[in-house]
């Protein structure tokens, strides 16, 4: 008793931010920031065009990582449909461009909010059931909608989908060229990022996290537990529809295959692997699937292969993925934990 | 009405063959929570490794799948537990998803790169001729497989409900603590149970390769039908996902036929959305209590 | 504590059962404002279950419940919430992967403004000063920044009863706030309830630390086999021969 009373009086004169990150930390984590965004802004001049369509591929992948980053990592909803979401993203805008003449930047507004209204629909499956049940829903509609893109030629183009999709171009400034529409998806995706990062640091993104974290716990402290569900579901299928009206020009076709179920569990992989529940997660993991191969390509037709040991390791040793061992780092080296907290603990 | 009945027994037959697997399916899930997305690469294997066998051993389909069957247990009973499954299980269910898809994703590429991108025939266990008697038409494969998968499943139901050790693993698989509590040895029937699992895998790809053609991309269909047999029956009874099975078969053979055949599994899927909704653990499913 | 004090819950014969098992079999209570009320009774006499039909967790089979007598009745925890009934959990119940203040703000915003209106505000909702006031009151202070989930157990105590708080509830429930606590935590725990209610909260507490609940309770409610055996002070339910023999007896 007079024991904890003495420790009281000690930690009452702490003030609060003096066991926040380390300074070190935050200039390792802001400096690797610019540098990754200086690395992205001239890499151009050093590599060709192929190498820019790779990178153009990993900013699209990302922004539809992001989302899935948003509903797995932050509010536990996971997701198999990102594939049929970016699958739908980039179907409408895709045949609303061609079939209806309408305006590209239009008919991506149209594309995303048609998968934000679709992805909130899907959401409320998620209200009934949880866990794997949800996985299994999202899944089931990841193959309708599959299905739906191949058998129904008539809109869809079939199994063969549409060709010859024409890069859009911006105030009469095409896009056409590589280098042009790989710093426009780079825009894209520092949009998507300052939009997610917004969101998380809001008090949305607490919600988000106290739905993973304990939804009971979230409802018995008043949070709209259904809304805030329905929500993260909205986000996270509309950026992936976004992340689909950027891949259709940039691959400059569309077909369904593009679209399935391993696609769906692809980015699964990709966020677990990056780190669910960091911003930094869905970075990584779209690295390890779309740039790390083209690096690797002497393994050819084994690179899946290797990519799925590498996952069940990683899985195996890092169960947080490679942003959680960076936190691990930051535990280890970045951070002064107070006496009074270890001296608490192991009392 | 003569097409109807034989369409009817072609959907009771692969029904079967769905049953084996998802049972196997939810067995893992029962015992130690696993939910293999590699399940339907499971039957995809063997399938591969029985027409390897017939080809080096120079013999017929039976022995070859009588070879396949031990390292089949071996390697996707045994190994897959020891190797994958039990290091994963303190971190949750989650990791353990992931790490099935990257065994999945690796098992498929694997094939490709082993038995090539072509589909190969695959020789059913009885010449398939069509017979009739009264009126109803049947071919006799799909009679032969409807036979062999009834004969599993009874003998699996004898087993589980009349043996000591079916009793354990069927305890285990309802409550692994109380089945603990009880005295039995838990991860001994865990590991049954993936033993089974694999056994249950083999036969049914001797069973259904004949129809799917042995294809490194079998897996994805088959892992998607049985998950949905199992979910569909209930995941938390042997006899839910073995009801699940034969349901997920009629309802495709006879969607593909009478609606549409570009939609053939979207019928399945639309009757899992609408269990999963409206009756989350299964049309014969137990119903689990939620605790707070 | 006198009659004369203002009701802020009745509570009127609440029925539930599980299958056969019937576990709340009409209770009714009060609570009065700026009182602490001690809910005791045997193992499974059905405490949880009576505050988890209170609050919404479960759907009570029948029975009613009214806030400022208001009938609140079988509305959903969420809506509770808002309405003044802060609780904790008889397990743990904090955000693990969030900090010490994230929980504490968590709990706090939902009574801020709309769901819309909450994404376009300051992150913290004005609610900062709040925040730091609790983990004042807590001596939470050197651990604000430190993820829930790496606490000890008696500091997650805290933190749970704290974010009940956060809300500036009307009533808190506590679901055995003295369980599992180490001894030096125990004194934390009960000077902090005493501290609050002194400033005009009003708790209703599962407990079975007898002597805990002897120490902190202004009233008792006696609950056994799922009814109300008796309600009284602390020395009235310790002398009562009915208490006595439901503790002891069968």
């Amino acid at each position: 008793m007079s024991q904890s009373e003495n420790l009281q009086q000690e930690i009452q004169g702490t003030s609060l931010s003096d066991y926040g990150d380390s300074a070190a930390w935050q200039y390792l984590k802001w400096g690797s920031l610019v540098a990754l965004i200086i690395f992205l802004i001239v890499i151009p001049h050093y590599v060709g065009a192929y190498y820019q369509f790779v990178l153009s591929l990993w900013a699209v992948t990302a922004i539809s990582a992001q989302g899935l980053n948003l509903m797995m990592g932050y509010a536990g909803k996971v997701s198999l449909a990102q594939g049929a979401f970016m699958g739908i993203g980039a179907y409408v805008s895709t045949l609303l461009v061609q079939n209806w003449g309408v305006n590209f930047w239009l008919a991506m507004i149209i594309a995303i909010i048609v998968s934000i209204i679709i992805g909130a629909a899907i959401g409320f499956p998620a209200l009934r059931v949880e866990g794997h049940y949800l996985a299994f829903v999202t899944l089931g509609f990841n193959e309708l909608v599959v299905l739906f893109l191949r058998n129904e030629d008539q809109w869809t183009g079939g199994p063969l989908g549409v060709l010859n999709i024409e890069r859009p171009s911006i105030f009469g400034y095409s896009l056409f060229e590589p280098t042009r529409f790989y710093y426009f998806t780079l825009v894209m995706l520092a949009i998507s990022s300052l939009l997610v990062w917004y969101m998380i640091r809001s008090p949305w993104g607490r919600a988000f996290k106290a739905l993973k974290d304990n939804p009971n716990r979230a409802e018995s402290l008043g949070l709209d537990t259904t809304s805030y569900t329905l929500m993260a579901f909205a986000i996270g299928s509309g950026l992936a529809g976004f992340s689909g009206t950027l891949i259709a020009p940039l691959v400059e076709f569309v077909e369904p295959n593009q679209f399935q179920l391993l696609k769906s569990l692809e980015y699964l992989l990709m966020v677990m692997v990056g780190g669910r529940g960091f911003l930094a997660g869905p970075l990584i993991g779209a690295f390890f699937a779309e740039v790390l191969p083209e690096w690797l390509r002497f393994a050819d037709e084994y690179y899946l292969i290797f990519f799925a040991i590498f996952v069940m390791l990683l899985i195996r040793f890092f169960p947080e993925g490679v942003a959680g061992f960076g936190k691990q780092i930051r535990r280890t080296f970045f951070r002064q934990t107070s006496p009074q907290v270890q001296g608490e603990q192991n009392a | 009405m003569a097409i109807f009945s034989q369409l009817l027994i072609a959907g009771i037959a692969t029904g079967a063959i769905y049953a084996l697997i998802a049972v196997g399916f939810a067995l893992l899930w029962q015992t130690s929570e696993t939910i293999n997305f590699a399940q339907g690469e499971f039957v995809m294997v063997p399938g591969f490794i029985i027409l390897s066998m017939m080809s080096y051993f120079e013999i017929g389909v039976i022995p070859a799948f009588l070879i396949t069957l031990p390292i089949m247990l071996f390697v996707f009973g045994y190994l897959f537990k020891k190797i994958l499954v039990e290091p994963l299980i303190p971190y949750g269910d989650f990791p353990l998803v992931i790490a099935t898809i990257g065994l999945a994703i690796m098992l498929k590429e694997g094939a490709k790169i082993i038995w090539g991108a072509n589909a190969l025939p695959f020789p059913e266990v009885v010449s398939d001729q069509i017979i009739k008697f009264s009126g109803v038409r049947a071919s006799v494969a799909d009679l032969t497989t409807l036979g062999i998968a009834i004969v599993i499943i009874i003998g699996l139901q004898l087993f589980l409900t009349r043996t000591f050790v079916g009793r354990s693993m069927e305890a285990t698989a309802q409550n692994p603590d109380v089945a603990r509590i009880l005295g039995i040895d838990v991860d001994r029937m865990v590991l049954y149970t993936f033993l089974f699992n694999a056994g249950l895998v083999t036969v049914g790809a001797l069973l259904i390769t004949p129809s799917y053609l042995a294809k490194f991309s079998n897996g994805e269909t088959l892992g998607l039908l049985a998950f949905m047999a199992a979910i569909v029956g209930g995941f938390n009874q042997v006899r839910g996902a073995l009801i699940g099975g034969f349901l997920i078969g009629i309802i495709e053979n006879l969607g593909a036929f009478y609606i549409s055949s570009g939609y053939r599994t979207a019928f399945p899927i639309v009757l899992l959305i609408l269990v999963i909704l409206f009756k989350p653990e299964g049309l014969f499913g137990r119903k689990e209590e939620r605790s707070i | 504590m006198s009659q004369a004090r203002k009701k802020v819950l009745e509570v009127r014969d609440i029925h539930k059962s599980f299958g056969f098992v019937k576990a709340n079999r009409g209770i009714s209570f009060d609570v009065y404002e700026g009182e602490i009320l001690g809910v005791i009774g045997p193992n499974g006499c059905g405490k949880t279950t009576l505050f988890n039909c209170i609050l919404g967790q479960l759907k009570a089979d029948s029975g009613t419940v009214s806030l400022n007598g208001q009938d609140v009745t079988g509305q959903k925890p969420a809506q509770l919430a808002k309405a003044g009934l802060g609780r904790t959990f008889q397990l743990l119940q904090v955000f693990d992967s969030m900090t010490v203040e994230e929980n504490l703000l968590t709990a706090a915003q939902a009574h801020v403004g709309s769901i819309f209106s909450r994404l376009f505000m300051q992150p913290d909702l004005g609610k900062m000063d709040d925040v730091n006031r609790v983990i004042e009151a807590f001596r939470l202070g050197h651990l604000a920044k430190e993820d829930a989930g790496s606490l000890s157990y008696g500091q997650q105590k805290l933190l749970d009863i704290a974010m009940g708080l956060m809300s500036n509830p009307q009533i808190v429930f506590l679901d055995e706030p003295a369980g599992g606590v180490n001894l030096s935590m125990l004194a934390d725990v009960k000077s902090r309830l005493l501290e609050l209610n002194e400033a005009g909260m009003t708790f209703a507490v599962i407990e079975h630390n007898m002597e805990f609940i002897f120490e902190v309770a202004d009233r008792i409610v006696v609950i056994a086999e799922g009814e109300v055996l008796m309600v009284g002070t602390a020395d009235e339910v310790r002398n009562d021969p009915k208490v006595i023999e439901a503790y002891l007896g069968h």
